[in-house]
């Protein structure tokens, strides 16, 4: 289907179609559609109930914590929804190792066993050797080693896999090409398809978790749902030993200033992490503290896996008091500890830890465990 | 009346025939709870959630090991290779040299892998660990288990948190017909009705996780599974009568006949 075919279903779809998609066990396209569709707003009590269900059955009463370590925010895009763009005059600066370090043991005070690492795309600053030695440092403390840096050829994302980062995280932000070629102005993300071949080189070097994700607000939601889950399909059935995640970041205010071009409501944000449930009942779904913390709560285990939490989004902000620019403004500002209590008080495990370095070859496995 | 047959691992005698699992829980309390109620003396941990070096993690500590064996598992191996290291892990760390062995390169439905699995299980019986491998209801597979020395094989009913009971039923009774080790069946069962449906099939033991772990009361359900699992004990010790593919009336219209000559 094309996109004004598929526009043109969104609208047209009715109450029957959502009914009847409602009590299909597997989403095929059409479900997905009528899921998606205007019609199906009515019924979104009935969409959350089936996803809560699914969640539960599949992940139990638990959610994951992660916590995201901002290596750096050089970069050579030039993006128009990010705070790193490279013609933002903000402060810039790359953490050394030891610095890193530093903050990391920042957040494995608080509990934290997952990082996801983030970087600005800079192949200078932000290496393949920068990377590597970043995760020799961190993998005696650390379960589990993400990135969301810039991308890297197939030989580049197996040297990560060997030095110990399981996990790779790798947004299209838009799957509407248009819309992709307004807002990536300049540098490598500008071109569509290396980037959503990149995902591909990151499973065919081994990442045991691939996230991917629309920044939500660069084009209609409904189009970007059925893209993400499509996409997230597609990963699944061809690199099926890999987890796939899905996030759901919404555009947040940042130093650039530009707000979003198609809002995406609260009703909608929700029907869409409903869906994608059901259309992927196994992959993770994340939300980060972009959201706000009412929202966050109620959407635990309603789709919601994983979590971030006490979230920085500078390079050194977690443990320096006059840190370099940040991404974007964060909204759910609770520590990592209170975010841990509400979910024990609302019936949910924090799962800090849910992978062991010692599955790994020795080479890059902790050297001290 | 059938006397009762013990259920022997490894040597060791277990009276209760219902193993249960840590995860998917609202929290260790509740999990410690449940476990307690279920009456089981096998309780099985996955090694990727506890830290095994730290002495307050608290998937461990809420569990009083004096009373249960614990089996730490594998999951999350996505080959023997990695299933070794982490089983090597838990024998330095938990000591113990039991394990249960799950190799799953798929995440969704967790399926086991058999030439994986095969491979970690004769290593880790070579290197002195009583393996408890976690299988597809695979009869040829749980030979070639059995044969490189594992001390049960333990195969799924239904993919993991399915909840969707023997949908294996056919393969499960080859299994068990030709087993020369316990068949503990593994994953799946989401009513105590399923738990009672293995044994009567003929199983020696249950492992159940999620249904216990998502029930609205996490204990309740425990018990629930405890009373089903014991229930078809009894009946198996009692001995049930044979089905048949007719009538057998209690009042046979036909007596009046009396014994054909």
């Amino acid at each position: 289907m094309n996109r004004e075919q598929l526009l043109r279903q969104f609208q047209d779809a009715n109450s029957r179609d959502v009914e009847a998609a409602l009590l299909r066990e597997q989403l095929d396209e059409s479900a997905l559609v009528a899921l998606l569709s205007d019609a199906a707003a009515p019924y979104l009590e009935a969409l959350a109930r089936r996803a809560q269900t699914t969640t539960l059955q599949r992940f139990g009463r638990t959610i994951q914590l992660y916590a995201p370590l901002y290596l750096s925010n050089e970069c050579v895009n030039r993006c128009t929804y990010c705070g790193f763009s490279q013609e933002l005059a903000i402060p810039r600066r790359t953490l050394s190792v030891d610095a890193v370090r530093t903050e990391a043991e920042h957040l494995h005070a608080e509990g934290f066993r997952h990082l996801l690492l983030v970087a600005g795309e800079s192949p200078r600053a932000v290496s393949l050797e920068y990377l590597e030695s970043i995760a020799r440092a961190l993998r005696p403390r650390f379960d589990s080693l993400a990135i969301e840096v810039g991308t890297f050829n197939l030989t580049g994302y197996q040297r990560l896999v060997a030095a110990g980062i399981d996990g790779l995280t790798l947004y299209q932000e838009t799957y509407q090409t248009d819309a992709y070629r307004r807002v990536h102005l300049a540098g490598p993300k500008h071109d569509y398809a290396r980037r959503l071949k990149a995902v591909e080189q990151g499973a065919l070097a081994g990442f045991r978790s691939l996230g991917i994700g629309a920044l939500l607000g660069l084009a209609p939601w409904q189009l970007e749902a059925y893209a993400l889950a499509q996409h997230g399909r597609e990963l699944g059935l061809k690199y099926w030993r890999s987890r796939i995640a899905v996030s759901f970041p919404r555009i947040r205010e940042n130093a650039g200033g530009r707000l979003a071009t198609h809002p995406v409501s609260d009703r909608a944000l929700v029907q869409m992490i409903c869906v994608m449930r059901l259309a992927l009942p196994d992959a993770e779904l994340v939300l980060s503290t972009r959201e706000p913390a009412t929202l966050r709560d109620h959407l635990m285990g309603i789709g919601i896996t994983r979590m971030s939490a006490g979230s920085r989004t500078n390079p050194g902000g977690y443990t320096e008091d006059c840190a370099a620019g940040e991404q974007f403004a964060i909204e759910d500002t609770r520590s990592a500890s209170e975010v841990a209590r509400v979910l024990l008080t609302r019936g949910f495990e924090p799962v800090w830890k849910d992978f062991d370095r010692s599955f790994l070859a020795p080479s890059c496995a902790s050297e001290v465990a | 009346m059938k006397a009762p047959v013990d259920l022997v691992i490894a040597g060791q005698i277990f009276t209760s025939r219902l193993f249960v699992g840590t995860g998917k829980f609202a929290s260790p309390e509740v999990m410690a709870k449940a476990v307690e109620a279920s009456g089981t003396e096998l309780v099985t941990v996955a090694l990727r959630r506890v830290d095994v070096h730290a002495p307050d993690d608290r998937t461990l500590s809420a569990l009083d090991f004096s009373r249960y064996r614990l089996l730490p598992n594998t999951s999350g191996a996505r080959d023997a290779d990695e299933a070794v290291r982490i089983a090597k892990l838990s024998r330095a760390a938990c000591k113990t040299n039991w394990v249960k062995l799950e190799v799953t390169p798929d995440p969704n439905y967790l399926l086991p892998d058999p030439v994986e699995t095969l491979r970690a299980a004769e290593q880790l019986v070579k290197l002195g660990f009583v393996v408890l491998p976690y299988i597809n209801a695979d009869p040829v597979v749980a030979k070639r288990l059995a044969e490189v020395g594992c001390a049960t094989v333990m195969p799924l009913a239904a993919p993991i948190g399915s909840n969707r009971g023997l949908q294996t039923r056919d393969q499960l009774r080859i299994i068990i017909e030709q087993a020369t080790v316990p068949v503990v069946v593994d994953a799946g069962l989401g009513m105590p009705s399923h738990a009672a449906e293995a044994l009567e099939l003929g199983a020696d033991a249950v492992l159940v996780n999620t249904a216990i772990a998502i029930a609205h009361d996490p204990v309740r359900m425990a018990l629930a599974f405890k009373a089903a699992v014991q229930a078809a004990e009894l009946a198996r010790q009692a001995g049930a009568g044979d089905q048949s593919a007719y009538a057998r009336a209690s009042s046979p219209l036909t007596g009046f006949l009396g014994v054909e000559a």
